[in-house]
């Protein structure tokens, strides 16, 4: 991270201008024609929206809007330290596409992603290749000084930034101005960092927004409640149909038993054994329950060693990676939990992956988890699946969730949750 | 034989004192917390300890991080843990010394007597009793992608289950009705499919199969 380097050593400083170079050079390559192709698509889909058309692919491109900018998010978190807010608000999940596309229409934050992605596909563009530039270009201007200028000087020269390069001294004038422009480089990472503040003011919500942010609020509390109470009707009726039910047989063994006991020996030991069966199956079907509510090894080691726990259980080789600290809040540990197991099943039911990382780390007040795996790609937040259920579970906390997943893979699952 | 047991609900303390002693156990100290044993361990010297892995007074994990720190002042103290749910993860911890005299199941395994009796003596005398879950999760785990473990069959599959559970050839012999005899030639086998090491002692035996069970992960 830039600022963990920025006052170190010569060494680390250098290695924070490369790096930011590199990162603005990566960016400037996606931002333009991400930015332009999104646009364009939800702007003809918006428009397409009175003939019919428009409804069903607008959900679909507004959500694909919604992850590039929660990429972003991420990688301004990431990279300088810059947090930007996520306000959506949470989309209807079983709604038709109509309802959807007026739900989404409606939501300011959809609009707010619309105007950034002009801001992204200009300015953002120029900061991001800036930095970039500033880094690589000079390299090119001594490569030319150095003698690459003679090959185009049978053909006119060469031009190097305001410099024409048509022989030793000109070549020489331009190694000078790449050795000015690269005295300027140690500005590329507060270039980067200016490109994600940009990001920031064009996404992230103003002081006159908090009404806005009382409504997300309201929604994800509703969404939590409407969860926790599904919860506990499922735990009821689990219980039930399952060990209660099992304990009424048990006991209605035990007084046949008793009456059979002088009479029949042979027919109550038959029966003691089935009684006993029933006591092994009631306590399986309470163990899978309270793993289902609140596993034991997160009660009894927190959330690492249960993502370690769990990795063990899948049949795909997993590999976690831990960085140790203090456990966090149990409702944030919790919330993670879950999220990373729907997030690892999603993995393994349908990535065809055979190797998963999970990464969990916190930083700066987040608890950041990153689930990779190398499978066929693809994986889209789409209403109704596994990763939308945990978009709106990590919503309550104010987390956010970030999905990478490029046709043929890999897929990267990024994770954000407050937990200061 | 003399028993340090820990056990925080008194009902299963008190039954699982009656079930030792009726089986001819000596029950050096019946202790409800985790500091309550950490002393016991120390002081008492027992030849075997049966421990529940969650104890007060935070009912995290206190009773199984007693047990590997006894282990680590007295390696090989035998150690049986009994727990609500069992985990890899912790049956590793467990058998990470390599010296055996671990247990490690679920607590429904006290419903058969006689089983779990055995599987008391078993961890005292120095031998290991692994709950069949955890084997089938590990069973299942490297059935995946394992080519050795492919090749065996079915019978075989199912003499490495048992033999994994801390078993002894007899036993074997017993629960699935067959001569010792086919049993150590199943056994033989196994060990030259899955290219492991052969040898006679029953205990290095059944380590060497948890090990190969659980590489690689």
């Amino acid at each position: 991270m830039t600022t963990d380097t920025k006052s170190g050593s010569p060494a680390g400083r250098m290695r924070a201008v490369a790096l930011a170079a590199g990162r603005g050079f990566v960016l400037a390559l996606v931002t333009l024609p991400g930015a332009v192709v999104l646009f364009v698509l939800a702007l003809l889909s918006i428009t397409l929206v009175p003939f019919g058309i428009g409804a069903y692919t607008t959900p679909w491109l507004l959500t694909g809007v919604r992850m590039f900018a929660d990429w972003r998010r991420v990688l301004a978190a990431e990279w300088c330290g810059v947090r930007i807010p996520s306000t959506y608000r949470p989309v209807p999940k079983r709604a038709n596409p109509w309802a959807r596309t007026y739900a989404m229409l409606r939501d300011p934050a959809v609009w707010r992603d619309l105007r950034w992605l002009q801001v992204d596909m200009t300015a953002g563009f120029v900061t991001a290749l800036l930095a970039a530039v500033l880094v690589f270009y000079p390299l090119e201007g001594f490569v030319i000084a150095a003698g690459l200028w003679r090959p185009f000087a049978a053909s006119g020269g060469y031009w190097y930034g305001f410099v024409h390069v048509t022989d030793q001294t000109s070549a020489l004038l331009a190694g000078a101005l790449a050795a000015a422009l690269l005295a300027l480089s140690p500005l590329a990472p507060r270039l980067l960092t200016a490109h994600f503040r940009l990001t920031r003011a064009v996404l992230g919500t103003t002081q006159g927004e908090l009404a806005e942010r009382v409504r997300v609020l309201t929604e994800t509390r509703k969404d939590a409640v409407d969860t926790s109470a599904a919860e506990l009707r499922r735990i009821e009726r689990d219980l039930h149909d399952g060990a209660q039910a099992r304990l009424v047989a048990m006991g209605m063994d035990l007084g046949t038993i008793e009456a059979l006991m002088d009479k029949d020996p042979a027919k109550a030991k038959q029966l003691l054994a089935q009684a006993r069966q029933s006591s092994v199956d009631a306590l399986g079907e309470l163990r899978d329950l309270v793993r289902g509510i609140h596993p034991p090894v997160l009660a009894e080691r927190g959330l690492g060693d249960a993502v370690k726990a769990l990795a063990l259980r899948l049949p795909v080789a997993t590999e976690v990676n831990v960085e140790p600290g203090e456990r966090t809040d149990a409702p944030v540990e919790s919330a993670a939990y879950f999220a990373v197991s729907e997030v690892l099943t999603n993995a393994v039911k349908h990535s065809g992956a055979d190797r998963i990382w999970v990464d969990l780390h916190r930083r700066d007040g987040m608890l950041r988890i990153s689930v990779t795996d190398n499978g066929k790609g693809g994986a889209v937040i789409a209403a109704g699946s596994g990763l939308a259920g945990v978009e709106r579970r990590l919503g309550t906390f104010d987390g956010v969730l970030a999905v990478s997943s490029p046709a043929g893979g890999p897929t990267m699952v990024t994770m954000e949750i407050p937990c200061a | 034989m003399r028993v340090v047991l820990a056990e925080d609900l008194f009902l299963l303390r008190d039954g699982l004192v009656r079930l030792l002693e009726a089986h001819d156990f000596e029950i050096a100290a019946a202790v409800e917390s985790g500091p309550e044993l950490a002393r016991a361990l120390a002081e008492l010297e027992p030849d075997v300890a049966v421990v529940d892995v969650r104890l007060p007074p935070t009912h995290t994990d206190e009773g199984l991080q007693c047990a590997l720190t006894a282990r680590r002042n007295r390696p090989g103290l035998p150690v049986l843990v009994l727990s609500q749910h069992v985990e890899q993860l912790y049956a590793r911890e467990l058998l990470a010394d390599g010296t055996g005299g671990v247990g490690y199941l679920l607590k429904d395994r006290v419903f058969d007597a006689e089983q779990f009796v055995d599987a008391v003596r078993r961890v005292a005398s120095g031998g290991t009793a692994m709950d069949p879950q955890v084997i089938q999760q590990l069973l299942s785990r490297r059935a995946a992608d394992d080519r050795p473990l492919a090749r065996l069959t079915p019978r075989e599959l199912e003499v490495l289950e048992l033999m994994a559970q801390g078993r002894s050839n007899a036993a074997i012999a017993g629960q699935l009705v067959v001569t010792e005899r086919a049993i150590a030639k199943h056994t033989s086998n196994i060990f030259a499919k899955l290219d492991l090491e052969v040898s006679d002692d029953d205990n290095r035996r059944v380590l060497a199969v948890l090990a190969y069970l659980d590489q690689g992960r």
